[in-house]
């Protein structure tokens, strides 16, 4: 598909890895016109805040947007289950000729009194941004009614991309931890866990690592988290944040309000896991904390080493193409296709940020194609261009890869298995070796 | 999950919905849009409603499922989305070079009131290039009301009436179907000897073949000749009157091609009805093939009529597949004492007519009383559920959280399905349809048998 270049507006955002350091397009808006795999704004907001388990997700708008979010998220829940139904207002035309605050206000009343939950979110789409319903007003409204937390996520698809969600999804999170007192904060030794939505039990791992070292999580943001732990969150002594694009924001705040500093932390791979659990052990700076650290470290990388390596043996000679969300995940992936003894060959994501792809373009091969916000064309031709035998993404990418012949992971929502910690290394390795070495491929070529 | 349901039904009066059994009007045009020959669905409105309905049917079909965005942005909303809508148009045919481009409107751009007509005809399109487009607001309707917006549209910018005398060929609207019901639907046409258009068809376009290659625009699809053609044809099948009896009608006014409104031909009686139309209209007698097929059915349902007859028996989902799961189920013995659709009584501005009296009507005729709802939500579905249990739920597979809630089979029919492989390439209409979902149902029937069956109940022989 040569025609995938034709349109020169998207020239900036495509770099191929060479001596003159790549200057990327990147955070912008998408070109109208394109087969573009980003999401919007709303969906960010939901994504991120949907995993909070016994809060009721009010979406207001037409049916589409609760529709589509209902429980895709696939973040797990030790407890309460609310958080996995799909609750609408179900705007109508009328309701958008005459206003939908009537409508929200009884919906907001009808749910409460029917689940009792605390916690109420109110996600705007699209076109309650354009109508104009006071989003505030009503759950400001609701929340005196019932004497209940009810928090408007200013997330109206158009206002911006995906990140933008994130932000609001930010935005409501600050709103609900924010203490009555802020100053009286007392902080305590233990530790905020950030950007883990619990996808296949993710955040479980890293709580049981972080226990045996002596850590505590405080609270998870947001994956199996509840209305009482997150109230809770200020008091903690440090955040560590694993999906940086949606959570960078909510920690910078936390850092200017509650003086709790932060430490970006990834758990993908075994080289990014190591230090990151090293990282963590130093920055709370007990030397107790400190040699179980390294006692965990030692004894499950003696477990886990010699089985990647008998899996890099099966790998030889295999390149990979990644196209994921966001730039951090991007940036471990390299890592960890590197310990697993594959090339990766082209890299792109959907936003991506500028210092990201620098740090990409340090640690990619010459060759690499680096590329933002692309189109499912380019996907394809970089793919075959650069020979790539497997591809990392999400629902969208998957058939389209499966079409080139080319193996496929899930390295988002749809993903069964957790991909996080010495034992998300093995997965990850063990999915790749299952589609790398199935035999479904000699019906193909 | 839903354990949380609670079995006392109050009256809602908010008109919220919980656990919603629909969804919007854009993902449907957008399928029938993947049903024209070389066309390119776009999606006119922010970047995520294209996203979630490629999402969407990417996860039911597994198929790509490609379709361009206008990725609005604030600036597009407060000075309508007209310079967005150029722009797509012009990138669109220059990166993608599709034949037809088919416009779909989101509940924002409707709402700030863009006029697709006049930004189409203002816009640059290339020689021999069509944009068409569909009015989609979601906050009417349905993603079934959309998909017959679309094919509306396909008949308001294709049909042409250039034969003095109507040609010997029909046209098969095939409705919010699976492709591999719109295979079978031709393949009963084929073997009757008839000459039909089928649209749309997306047939060969998310079911195709996997050939190492990606291809942009597949094989099938209705082909714009074809699409102009219709209008010389001397009748209309509208197989389901909430997704094609809109367009079919509109047909009848631009080019006088007569119609004939059926049920979507699933279960033996529906497809009985098709069949004899394509026979009236062709004067044909029907295929032996199919009149084997018919026997065998026939044949099967005599086997088995017992393992079905009186067991209780939930059925949501799309209205026109729904009205044809519940007359096959009744013509099995069972009863259908919960049927509910997302989908609002009938097509905003159609005169489809309703859904409720017509299943009424059939469950009256057997002697059986039930609840009955268009526009309703899956909560009210699980409530009546609990208030009277059934032995089987068929539906999509949002019926899964009620399934496992309240310890009951589902047979996996209608959309979306995303949670099982192949059922888009295995038919539910025609007889042969009816072969497949009788074992579908009779098997989830015995397999809860064994399973739940005393060790001095369990049986070799069923």
């Amino acid at each position: 598909m040569e025609a995938a270049l034709a349109i020169t507006e998207r020239n900036d955002s495509i770099a191929k890895k060479g001596r003159q350091k790549a200057q990327i397009k990147c955070d912008t808006d998408s070109v109208a016109g394109c087969v573009s795999q980003r999401a919007c704004v709303f969906c960010g907001a939901r994504v991120v805040l949907n995993p909070i388990t016994d809060a009721i997700h009010l979406v207001h708008g037409p049916i589409g947007c609760a529709s589509y979010t209902w429980d895709i998220r696939g973040s797990l829940s030790s407890g309460a289950e609310l958080y996995r139904n799909s609750f609408s207002t179900d705007l109508k035309e009328q309701d958008v000729i005459f206003g939908g605050e009537k409508k929200l206000a009884k919906a907001i009343d009808e749910l409460v009194e029917k689940y009792h939950s605390k916690l109420v979110f109110v996600y705007s789409t699209c076109i309650v941004g354009v109508i104009g319903d006071d989003l505030d007003a009503v759950c400001k409204a609701a929340s005196q009614k019932h004497g209940i937390e009810v928090i408007p996520v200013q997330s109206s698809g158009f206002i911006g991309n995906k990140s933008a969600g994130y932000r609001a999804a930010c935005d409501a999170l600050l709103r609900l931890i924010t203490p009555a007192e802020p100053k009286k904060i007392k902080h305590n030794n233990s530790i905020n866990y950030l950007g883990d939505f619990n996808l296949a039990g993710e955040a479980w791992i890293i709580r049981n690592y972080l226990h045996e070292m002596g850590v505590e999580v405080n609270a998870v943001f947001t994956g199996d988290s509840s209305y009482a732990e997150l109230k809770t969150a200020p008091a903690a002594s440090l955040n560590i944040i694993q999906c940086a694009g949606s959570m960078a924001y909510l920690a910078e705040r936390m850092e200017s309000l509650y003086d709790i500093p932060y430490l970006r932390v990834s758990f993908l791979g075994l080289e990014d896991t190591v230090s990151s659990l090293r990282q963590i052990a130093l920055a709370l700076g007990d030397a107790d904390v400190i040699a179980r650290t390294e006692e965990l470290i030692a004894r499950e990388s003696a477990l886990i080493e010699p089985i990647l390596a008998s899996y890099r043996e099966k790998f030889n000679g295999k390149k990979a193409a990644v196209y994921v969300g966001g730039g951090f995940k991007a940036i471990s992936l390299i890592k960890q296709f590197r310990e697993i003894g594959i090339e990766v060959v082209m890299i792109g994501t959907q936003t991506g940020r500028q210092e990201e792809y620098d740090t990409i373009n340090e640690l990619v091969d010459e060759g690499t194609i680096i590329l933002d916000d692309a189109n499912p064309a380019e996907l394809e031709r970089f793919m075959v261009e650069q020979g790539a035998n497997i591809l990392v993404g999400g629902v969208k990418e998957r058939p389209l890869a499966y079409k080139l012949g080319v193996c496929f992971i899930d390295h988002n929502h749809d993903r069964k298995h957790p991909l996080s910690g010495f034992v998300g290394a093995v997965n990850f390795a063990k999915e790749v070796y299952s589609t790398v070495c199935s035999p479904v491929w000699n019906f193909v070529r | 999950m839903l354990d949380c349901t609670p079995k006392e039904i109050k009256e809602r009066t908010g008109g919220g919905m919980i656990n919603p059994a629909k969804t919007c009007q854009p993902i449907g045009a957008m399928y029938a849009a993947l049903g024209i020959h070389k066309c390119l669905p776009h999606s006119h409105g922010s970047q995520g409603c294209c996203s979630f309905h490629r999402m969407h049917l990417t996860r039911h079909f597994r198929d790509p499922v490609m379709a361009s965005t206008s990725s609005f942005t604030e600036g597009s909303s407060v000075f309508g989305g007209g310079a967005n809508l150029k722009t797509a148009i012009k990138n669109v045919f220059s990166i993608y070079n599709p034949d037809v481009m088919a416009v779909h409107t989101t509940c924002l751009t409707e709402t700030i009131g863009d006029d697709i007509p006049s930004i189409i005809r203002s816009a640059e399109v290339p020689e021999g290039k069509v944009v068409i487009h569909a009015n989609t607001p979601s906050y009417q309707g349905s993603h079934v009301t959309g998909f017959s917006n679309m094919v509306k549209g396909m008949v308001s910018y294709f049909a042409e009436a250039t034969e003095p005398i109507k040609k010997e060929q029909i046209n098969v609207i095939p409705g919010f179907v699976n492709p591999a019901d719109m295979r079978e639907i031709k393949r009963m046409l084929n073997l009757m000897g008839a000459k039909y258009i089928m649209f749309p068809d997306t047939s060969g376009v998310v079911d195709s073949p996997m050939t190492g290659e990606f291809q942009m625009y597949p094989e099938g699809g209705t082909t714009v000749a074809q699409l102009k053609d219709t209008g010389n044809s001397k009748l209309s099948v509208a197989l389901g009157r909430f997704a094609s009896s809109d367009a079919a009608e509109l047909l009848a006014k631009k080019c006088q091609v007569p119609v004939a409104t059926l049920k979507t031909p699933i279960g033996i009686k529906a497809t009985d009805a098709f069949l004899m139309v394509a026979r009236r209209a062709f004067s044909k007698e029907i295929a032996a093939e199919l009149e084997l097929e018919r026997g065998q059915l026939v044949d099967i349902m005599t086997d088995t009529h017992f393992h079905f007859h009186g067991k209780k028996v939930a059925i949501f989902g799309d209205s026109d597949i729904v009205t044809g799961v519940t007359e096959f189920v009744l013509s099995l013995g069972m009863k259908p004492v919960h049927v509910l659709t997302g989908t609002p009584g009938g097509a905003i501005g159609s005169s489809v007519g309703s859904f409720e009296e017509d299943i009424q009507e059939m469950l009256q005729q057997a002697g059986v009383a039930g609840n009955v709802k268009a526009g309703g939500d899956l909560f009210t579905f699980h409530q009546w559920i609990k208030n009277e249990p059934v032995d089987l739920i068929i539906g999509n597979t949002y019926g899964k959280y009620i399934a496992r809630a309240e310890d009951i089979p589902l047979v996996r029919v209608g959309f979306p399905i995303l949670d099982r492989s192949v059922h888009s390439y295995m038919p539910i209409v025609g007889y042969r349809g009816a072969m497949r979902l009788l074992e579908m149902i009779s098997n989830a029937l015995l397999d809860r048998q064994d399973r739940d069956a005393l060790d001095e109940d369990f049986e070799l022989v069923m």
